[in-house]
């Protein structure tokens, strides 16, 4: 199939078929974005509204864990940050608790690039983070690494690569200046809530337009490309 | 085919001026190219969430607006949730207000809340009737029997 960005599409040997990825988001905007996203890249998706919903998908609800082990076969969970009750971050320390659970990998989507949010994530096990609006190329990338997990026949440890989030936003500011520029309000942008101070503009996108500060891309030595990038994409 | 083709290149001067307006971004067109022959009406159907979105947080947010004392938490849940849904469907100029708007509700500014409500509120209109009008003309270029040029 086609390169993106040149990230090679591979189909894995996965015996069990399809990816299943288990999608979380209190949006219905976003449900019905992030859906086709993933159908689009042969995913299959099972879309709920909440953690608690996610949790009862998986069968973690109950008090002991129903009969540990994965046989709805999630193979990935992406899920929101900012939802009510229970929050992504929430549910990915549920999910890496859980013996049975804990080896799938959990994506955590945000419409707010705040540094020590991501770490956080990061810290507690999550495969990567993405700042929203998702687009087809950040499901492509997690798309990519994560059947890499499932190789068959290649007697190699299961890669934990973390990637994506700096490159992510070097592409974005590249690809966002070749594209139309958004209408901007003379108020001042303030959008986010959390107090950690961040390099990157607040705005998720274009970074680099709409921000009035932030440089467009992190500077070589900053926090974000502190995590292991492959030279391989 | 000229009817087709003129038809064809009104959709391309139409949506281009969208872009160009500062309506709608790329996000918008990443929309367009997941659309294809398995799932024809995706972007109708986003549009359609979005906007039912829309009129019920610019409600909450009314509401809340409308009350003695003026919960700016509520009121920031609310602006909070539209931001992600124009960011998610390319609707910048309603996303642009959603941040100004946050931005008066962290300051308790109850005057700075109106103002944007109205303004995010126009921004909504203003989009929905664009948006209804290049809705019809992909379906007189389909009916026709054309097909909807692809926007880069």
């Amino acid at each position: 199939m086609a390169r993106i960005g040149g990230v090679t599409w591979r189909r894995t040997g996965k015996i069990d078929g399809e990816v299943h990825v288990l999608a979380v988001d209190d949006s219905l905007v976003d449900r019905k974005v992030i859906e086709r996203l993933l159908r689009i890249s042969s995913c299959k998706v099972t879309a709920v509204d909440s953690g608690i919903r996610a949790l009862q998908f998986l069968g973690l609800d109950e008090e002991k864990s129903s009969n540990g082990f994965n046989d709805l076969k999630v193979d990935l969970i992406i899920t929101d940050y900012c939802m009510p009750g229970m929050t992504g971050y929430e549910l990915l320390k549920k999910v890496k608790e859980s013996s049975a659970f804990r080896e799938i990998p959990v994506v955590i989507m945000s419409s707010e690039n705040v540094l020590a949010r991501i770490d956080r994530c990061l810290e507690e096990g999550a495969e990567d983070f993405i700042v929203k609006p998702v687009k087809l190329s950040d499901v492509k990338r997690i798309k990519d690494y994560m059947t890499r997990d499932f190789r068959v026949g290649e007697g190699e440890e299961k890669e934990r690569t973390r990637k994506g989030i700096n490159k992510r936003k070097q592409r974005d500011s590249f690809d966002d200046l070749s594209s139309s520029p958004p209408s901007i309000l003379s108020s001042p942008i303030s959008s986010s809530s959390s107090s950690s101070p961040s390099p990157q503009s607040p705005s998720p996108s274009p970074p680099s337009i709409i921000s009035a500060s932030a440089p467009s891309s992190p500077p070589l030595d900053s926090p974000t490309r502190r995590l292991k990038t492959t030279s391989s994409e | 085919m000229d009817v087709v083709n003129q038809m064809q290149r009104q959709f391309v001067d139409y949506s281009t001026s969208l872009h160009r307006e500062g309506i709608l971004d790329d996000q918008f067109t990443q929309l367009q190219k997941l659309q294809d022959e398995n799932s024809p009406d995706f972007v109708v159907e986003v549009a359609s969430l979005f906007f039912e979105d829309c009129e019920k947080l610019i409600n909450n947010m009314a509401r809340a607006l409308e009350q003695q004392g003026v919960d700016f938490k509520q009121v920031d849940a609310s602006v909070h949730q539209l931001k992600g849904s124009s960011s998610s469907i390319g609707a910048v100029q309603v996303k642009n207000v959603c941040i100004a708007f946050r931005s008066f509700c962290e300051a308790q500014n109850r005057e700075g809340c109106l103002r944007c409500l109205q303004q995010v509120t126009h921004e909504y209109s203003l989009l929905k009737n664009k948006l209804q009008t290049l809705f019809r003309l992909e379906q007189q270029i389909l009916a026709a029997g054309g097909s909807i040029p692809v926007i880069e």
